[in-house]
């Protein structure tokens, strides 16, 4: 259960990482900031909340799986890992270097603790779905309408993707594998957030409508607003619940949440903050929007 | 045979009634075998279970088989999933759709990530006949093994064929395992010895040859087309045209480079063979190997930059120049080469 309490910590920890986005993009001077702002919310509910892990012991064989399929916005994941232990923050500031275990897009050769490797788009839902299915074939239940077994695993395979990335094909032949193997241990997180690096998803690429899609392909899904931490968690929870059917959580997010100034624009998809659009994203993200004074300025 | 061979080829290897099979099939009946030793063996298929000889592994363990439609490029990408989930993945098509179309997801997906999925291309080469140009993979040795990681093999026969899936269920790295779909001789028996990345010499003349000087030509084949080296080594012994010694390069990656360099100093001119094109295929590994090492005349046996078409095997192979008078003319160039260095 998410209470109140837990939601304030949440939002706080939240903009601590949207802070460390801002400023190990500046210093990277390459990469993608729209996205990883608007997904920060997300990966906070889960590495925070909902995911089964333990950065201490990020091998765990019993751990929940994240498969990042859109890898472009891998400051957010790094972020959010660095906050919740797996590695200190001071290395954040290492992203896009030669010989940084933060690569441009992630390579689980050069950080283990990744489930994969990503970047090309469209390949993430099926990796996950292989995952899955691992999973029902370990617990005896690959034909059955249950996870959860006797000797069953309680584990959730979670995939998370970008809406532009649904333009890839491959995207669909994962749906329908899902959908055919019933896989209830899987649950995909759609970033709707409308936009792609040539512009708004409906002109580049209509998506809509994405609910429909998803639900002809047989998956159960469900709409939240994705900066919401109540509905994230809420959303997950009932997609654990779920039997029978794979998950989709379309989540509508705005693109460079956060910073105001980044908010809702296409053209912030594929870009880094200049050393004076930072110190303003981290001075309003510091001050909440001016809501509180910073102790930083 | 002359002599009993130290790799127990087949006895029959120069007779008439050699004892056909389908390379394919060696595969099928290979997984088979290591789905029985190892649990973590899955197979999963795009739609041509029967064509590629994995419906006897999904007959034998149907919770262990993953049926993903005509969907290669997922095809690679799921088997990437369930390697990360401990599992040995072995995917099944035709070559020209994977590692053809699936190619980026079989680099990011499988070698990038670095995870054992074994990938059985089957209906390689031109000799897949009828189907024509769209479905005769000749490009697939170049495509696999330029991609880190990669393990690539081109088994000569069924039996060979059968060990190489069986060794590749017990290694950790990418594999790519190239199969044809017509029958072809068995060279091998199943007392052969077969290893991941050894070269094998698989007709050494001093064994055919009375009074035995010097090898002339060597001559390097993978896959089937073995065969044919075979047959013109022992017509060179048996007419006294010359010494031909050939290797059987069933791991084109990681290369033997030893043996390679090896026949190279011994014969001083090399043939290399294949049912690929010939730009990127075995026979430049080869090159790329002997350039640095010991530099020798080389001819490329092989498709010249050129697609497919419908046809019977034979016509094809003759018509694209890997046939047995094509072998003999390459033998006949290279050693003209070397003797005017």
């Amino acid at each position: 259960m998410l209470t109140d309490q837990g939601i304030i910590l949440l939002e706080k920890t939240a903009n601590e990482i949207r802070q460390s986005i801002i400023s190990m993009l500046v210093t990277a001077g390459s990469g993608h900031t729209a996205g990883p702002l608007g997904m920060a919310d997300i990966f906070t509910t889960l590495y925070f909340h909902s995911l089964r892990h333990d950065p201490k012991n990020p091998t765990w064989p019993e751990r929940d799986r994240l498969v990042l399929s859109n890898g472009h916005i891998c400051p957010v994941l790094y972020a959010t890992m660095a906050h919740s232990g797996y590695f200190p923050v001071e290395e954040l500031q290492t992203l896009r270097k030669f010989g940084s275990r933060l690569q441009g897009h992630p390579h689980r050769d050069f950080l283990p603790y990744l489930e994969n490797s990503s970047g090309p788009l469209g390949s993430g839902l099926s990796q996950a779905v292989g995952m899955a299915i691992a999973d029902q074939i370990n617990t005896k239940n690959r034909t059955g309408a249950e996870l959860r077994g006797p000797s069953g695993i309680d584990r959730f395979i979670y995939c998370l993707l970008g809406d532009g990335e649904l333009d890839e094909g491959q995207n669909w032949e994962a749906a329908m594998l899902g959908s055919k193997e019933r896989l209830s241990n899987l649950i995909a997180i759609v970033d709707r957030n409308n936009i792609q690096i040539d512009g708004f998803t409906e002109d580049v690429m209509p998506l809509s409508p994405l609910y429909e899609k998803w639900k002809s392909f047989g998956w159960h899904v469900q709409q939240i607003d994705g900066h919401n931490f109540q509905q994230i968690a809420d959303a997950i929870e009932q997609a654990k619940a779920f039997f029978e059917k794979p998950s989709v959580i379309i989540a509508h997010t705005i693109p460079g949440r956060g910073v105001k100034e980044f908010e809702r624009k296409p053209e912030w998809h594929g870009k880094p903050p200049s050393k004076a659009e930072a110190d303003m994203a981290l001075a309003e993200l510091r001050t909440l929007g001016g809501k509180i004074s910073s102790e930083h300025q | 045979m002359p002599k009993e061979n130290n790799l127990k080829l087949n006895p029959k290897l120069f007779e008439k009634d050699i004892e056909m099979l389908p390379i394919r099939r060696g595969f099928g009946d290979g997984l088979l075998e290591a789905g029985k030793l190892d649990e973590n063996v899955v197979g999963l298929c795009a739609d041509l279970s029967e064509s590629t000889q994995m419906y006897l592994f999904k007959e034998r363990f149907p919770e262990r088989f993953v049926q993903v439609g005509v969907a290669e490029q997922n095809l690679a990408s799921v088997a990437s999933g369930m390697a990360a989930m401990g599992k040995i993945p072995f995917i099944s098509s035709y070559a020209m759709f994977s590692p053809g179309r699936n190619w980026e997801q079989i680099r990011t997906t499988i070698c990038y990530n670095d995870v054992p999925v074994k990938i059985a291309g089957s209906h390689a080469g031109v000799s897949v006949g009828p189907d024509g140009g769209t479905h005769q993979a000749i490009e697939d040795i170049a495509i696999t093994r330029v991609i880190p990681n990669m393990v690539v093999i081109s088994p000569c026969d069924a039996i060979e064929a059968r060990k190489a899936t069986m060794a590749a269920a017990t290694t950790k790295e990418p594999t790519y395992i190239r199969l044809a779909r017509e029958k072809t001789p068995i060279m091998t028996s199943e007392e052969t010895p077969f290893k991941i990345g050894q070269a094998q010499v698989f007709f050494d003349p001093k064994d055919f040859i009375k009074d035995f000087k010097k090898v002339d030509v060597g001559v390097i084949a993978t896959g089937a087309l073995l065969y044919k080296a075979l047959k013109v080594a022992k017509k060179y012994a048996d007419e006294g045209l010359g010494s031909i010694k050939v290797l059987n390069l069933s791991t084109i990656k990681p290369l033997d480079e030893a043996s390679i360099i090896a026949l190279a100093r011994e014969a001083g001119a090399l043939v290399t063979i294949e049912e690929h094109q010939v730009y990127g295929g075995m026979g430049s590994a080869i090159a790329e190997c002997v350039a640095r090492f010991f530099p020798v005349p080389i001819e490329f046996i092989g498709v010249c930059d050129r697609f497919g078409q419908s046809g019977t095997p034979d016509e094809l192979l003759e018509y694209y120049g890997m046939g047995e008078s094509d072998i003999g003319i390459a033998i006949e160039k290279v050693r003209t080469r070397k003797n005017i260095f």
